[in-house]
């Protein structure tokens, strides 16, 4: 771009980000737009997920475990927040657009609203998906103590399956 | 006008407006981004559900549940919404923080690229496991 107009390093410049101290419409605003694209980039991943079904049982096994790994529960964890933050505050986006919450009192709450509902969510979420996960570990284990003593055994499934057998969710 | 008129050559004054984002042409995507904020937050729910009820399930499992025609349909509007609202939206963000001019458009380019096959391949992943 050696096309640049010679006066045009010498135009006067508004003032940007770093001039103004943070404030939560400012910051909210931002996050905004940060989460939006965290979650854009995420749709390569929600992409590998449906692939990885359709390709069959390996592939999707080889997503799952990815899932569970360190890195794929940091990730997922960063993306249900930005989804939740996202989410809210999209919503107060529209009520904007919408011609509400202009008043500079409504505005705030509902910025605080929204990181409040970001924060419950998401831990809600992951409190959860731990209970589930902790669930399944005890119905695989107890499942491999019955296929252990003999497959299909009414009586082993029912001597030792029974107090967790109505938690199965395929029966 | 008679100067501009000669500008712009052979071209009608309407021609030479049309696409440059004047004339509430660029309202278009503030719209579109719009309606499909407004999708997105209901098939939101859904989706919510929807991995809530996949976590933990096999793969013949997980492929059951993606198989029933609503689950199926409302994957498939989710993408579509999700891919148009991502797109315009990175798209903003380019055109606001990219002023060189290349740059800019090899940015939107692999965005385009990537929403398009990304989306497709998220379509026909739904309708193989449905159909």
């Amino acid at each position: 771009m050696s096309a640049v107009a010679p006066d045009k390093a010498k135009r006067p410049l508004s003032p940007h980000l770093q001039v103004y101290k943070p404030q939560l419409t400012s910051v909210t605003s931002i996050l905004h737009r940060a989460t939006g694209y965290g979650l854009s980039v995420g749709l390569a991943f929600f992409t590998w997920w449906l692939v990885a079904a359709a390709s069959g049982p390996e592939a999707y096994e080889t997503f799952t475990s990815f899932c569970g790994s360190l890195l794929g529960i940091g990730l997922l964890f960063g993306w249900s927040l930005a989804f939740y933050y996202h989410l809210a505050n999209g919503i107060r986006h529209l009520i904007w657009d919408s011609g509400y919450l202009f008043k500079i009192q409504n505005a705030y709450a509902a910025g605080y609203f929204v990181l409040f509902f970001t924060v419950v969510a998401t831990a809600l979420t992951w409190f959860c998906i731990t209970s589930h996960l902790n669930e399944n570990a005890l119905l695989r284990q107890v499942s491999n103590e019955c296929s252990h003593i003999k497959p299909n055994c009414v009586k082993c499934i029912e001597d030792k399956c029974l107090n967790t057998a109505n938690l199965h969710p395929s029966g | 006008m008679s100067m501009k008129w000669e500008s712009g050559g052979m071209k009608n004054p309407l021609a030479r407006a049309r696409g440059l984002g004047s004339a509430h042409h660029g309202v278009g995507n503030w719209i579109r981004l719009r309606v499909t904020a407004v999708a997105n937050v209901i098939l939101s729910v859904w989706f919510i559900w929807f991995v809530k009820n996949s976590i933990g399930l096999d793969h013949a499992e997980f492929t059951g549940m993606l198989a029933n025609p609503l689950n199926a349909i409302a994957m498939i509007l989710l993408v579509i919404s999700v891919f148009y609202h991502a797109t315009l939206g990175c798209r903003e963000i380019v055109e606001d923080y990219f002023h060189v001019e290349w740059m800019k458009i090899s940015k939107l380019v692999g965005i385009y690229l990537f929403s398009l096959a990304a989306g497709i391949a998220c379509i026909f992943s739904v309708l193989k496991i449905a159909l």
